[in-house]
């Protein structure tokens, strides 16, 4: 299965970079603190006793006060201030910075979460360019990339550790993201809010393509789906086409139009299956058509009686949607 | 004596809750798309499976929008089709007669949703359009939309006579 990275210590891109400085500040702030405060419980604790139980109590402070000890730990409110307003000047900083990302010639992205995939729709301004993918982002590396997140159902939330910080999507409320890849590589993704029962299982890959590669791919996502060419995809096709699959799923140039369920017009072209959960095999797509309950149980697709040969015949087709 | 009693209450109160476990009870393995069950279904199974059952109607509620069910009859209220949240039926409004609707389509536009839609959801759909008039118990129907909505929350429609879930006179061909 493809294993991409998932790692905030990587970073691909300027704004994951920036966090990750923001992150280093603020570990090196914390553990030279922790430190200091250790050091000094050390130092009060093996400090000598300068009184037994006969000793009588000192009562000097109530008189004549304790200059130095006044000093020390002023000094220490004084620098624990300053280290705090200096962390929020770099989250400040840093915040800016992420915000700043120059979106000139940006792919522009909707993504929707469902429960529990992810669906892309390339473009969507332009009704002869839009495409629709799923669970896999296809960017090129150096192009920012302007994501519009919806929700569908719940609340869900979106996180690319190697690229950007994390943004929910909310029912209801559109918001935007930008993030920019500038090195190639798959950057493994993660639903980071519980969104029920298979939130585990909502993973999606960003794959960051050379410029030619890319284009490559959008060109051959914006075909319809490829025929059936042998007579058991054919066999697969009218199976598809002809059963309940349609209902929920579109296959571009055919009469499966559902809007419900990934786009499976170029299934074949991604890596796995019921995002990120299994990968894309003709063993895994037989196994998944007849029962998804058994791979992903709660998921709102619902199992199939199909006779073997017939599950053969789909999986050979689906299989073929390259 | 007094903490006896209460004791007692407590624990009766508990066992009445028991029963509203089956309420939301919901089934991850439901009989396979294409297998047929439509044709014999027990009415009596099927009405404690579905119409019993507030995660069956949930789902029937998301299904009908899906499957563009509001296409034609818009939020119940009616559009190109008939509307369903009246207390008006052309064929029938008991659960049966809602299946074979659902199933086998019927004259001047409705499809035949046999062999597109699984045997359960379509049970889910029947469910929730009864649900739709008042026909579904009160106690397990929907009160929750994520859009704006047109008409009274399905758990809050008056209780029709179930005698009136009959084909009306002279509603015969719309």
């Amino acid at each position: 299965m493809m294993d991409g990275m998932h790692d905030v210590w990587l970073p691909a891109g300027p704004q994951a970079a920036t966090l990750f400085q923001l992150w280093i500040a603020m570990l090196v702030v914390c553990v030279l603190v922790f430190v200091g405060v250790m050091a000094a419980l050390a130092i009060a604790l093996r400090r000598a006793p300068r009184a037994t139980a006969a000793t009588p109590p000192d009562l000097a402070v109530l008189t004549r006060g304790e200059p130095r000890l006044h000093r020390l730990i002023g000094g220490a409110v004084a620098l624990s201030g300053v280290l705090l307003i200096g962390l929020l000047v770099a989250s400040f900083l840093t915040d800016r910075a992420i915000a700043q990302l120059p979106l000139v010639d940006a792919v522009r992205i909707d993504l929707i979460a469902h429960q529990w995939w992810w669906e892309a729709r390339y473009e969507p301004g332009d009704p002869a360019r839009v495409f629709a993918t799923a669970n896999e982002l296809h960017v090129p590396v150096g192009r920012p990339v302007l994501l519009t997140l919806r929700a569908d159902d719940v609340i869900h939330s979106f996180w690319v550790p190697n690229l950007h910080g994390k943004k929910d999507l909310i029912p209801g409320r559109e918001s935007t993201f930008a993030f920019r890849a500038d090195r190639k590589g798959v950057y493994r993704g993660q639903c980071t809010e519980f969104c029920g029962y298979q939130h585990a299982h909502m993973g999606l890959f960003v794959i960051a393509d050379e410029p030619g590669d890319y284009a490559r791919w959008e060109a051959a996502q914006r075909l319809p789906a490829r025929a059936p060419r042998s007579d058991e995809e054919r066999r697969g096709f009218e199976l598809t086409t002809g059963s309940t699959c349609g209902m929920c799923h579109t296959i571009v140039g055919t009469s499966a139009q559902g809007q419900r369920a990934p786009d499976l017009t170029h299934l074949a072209a991604r890596s796995t299956l019921a995002a990120g959960t299994v990968p894309n095999t003709a063993v895994t797509l037989k196994a998944w058509v007849a029962n998804p309950q058994a791979i992903k149980p709660g998921v709102n697709m619902p199992a199939h009686a199909f006779a073997d040969g017939d599950l053969a015949a789909i999986s050979a087709y689906l299989g073929s949607l390259q | 004596m007094c903490s006896h009693y209460l004791d007692c209450a407590a624990v009766a109160c508990a066992l009445l809750m028991l029963a509203a476990c089956e309420r939301e009870k919901r089934d991850f393995n439901p009989p396979p798309a294409g297998a047929s069950v439509g044709a014999s279904a027990d009415v009596a199974k099927m009405l404690d499976h579905y119409e019993r059952n507030a995660s069956a109607l949930a789902a029937g509620k998301r299904l009908w929008t899906w499957y563009n069910c509001n296409g034609c009859h818009a939020n119940g209220g009616g559009g190109s089709g008939p509307p369903l949240m009246d207390d008006v039926w052309i064929y029938g409004g008991d659960a049966m007669t809602i299946y074979r609707t659902i199933s086998e389509g019927r004259p001047n536009g409705m499809p035949a949703f046999r062999g597109r839609v699984p045997e359960d959801q379509l049970w889910q759909l029947t469910a929730y359009v009864r649900s739709l008039s008042g026909l579904a118990p009160m106690d397990a129907v929907t009160n929750r939309d994520d859009a704006f909505l047109t008409r009274p929350p399905e758990a809050m429609l008056d209780q029709p006579d179930p005698e009136r879930a009959r084909p009306s006179a002279g509603s015969g061909q719309r």
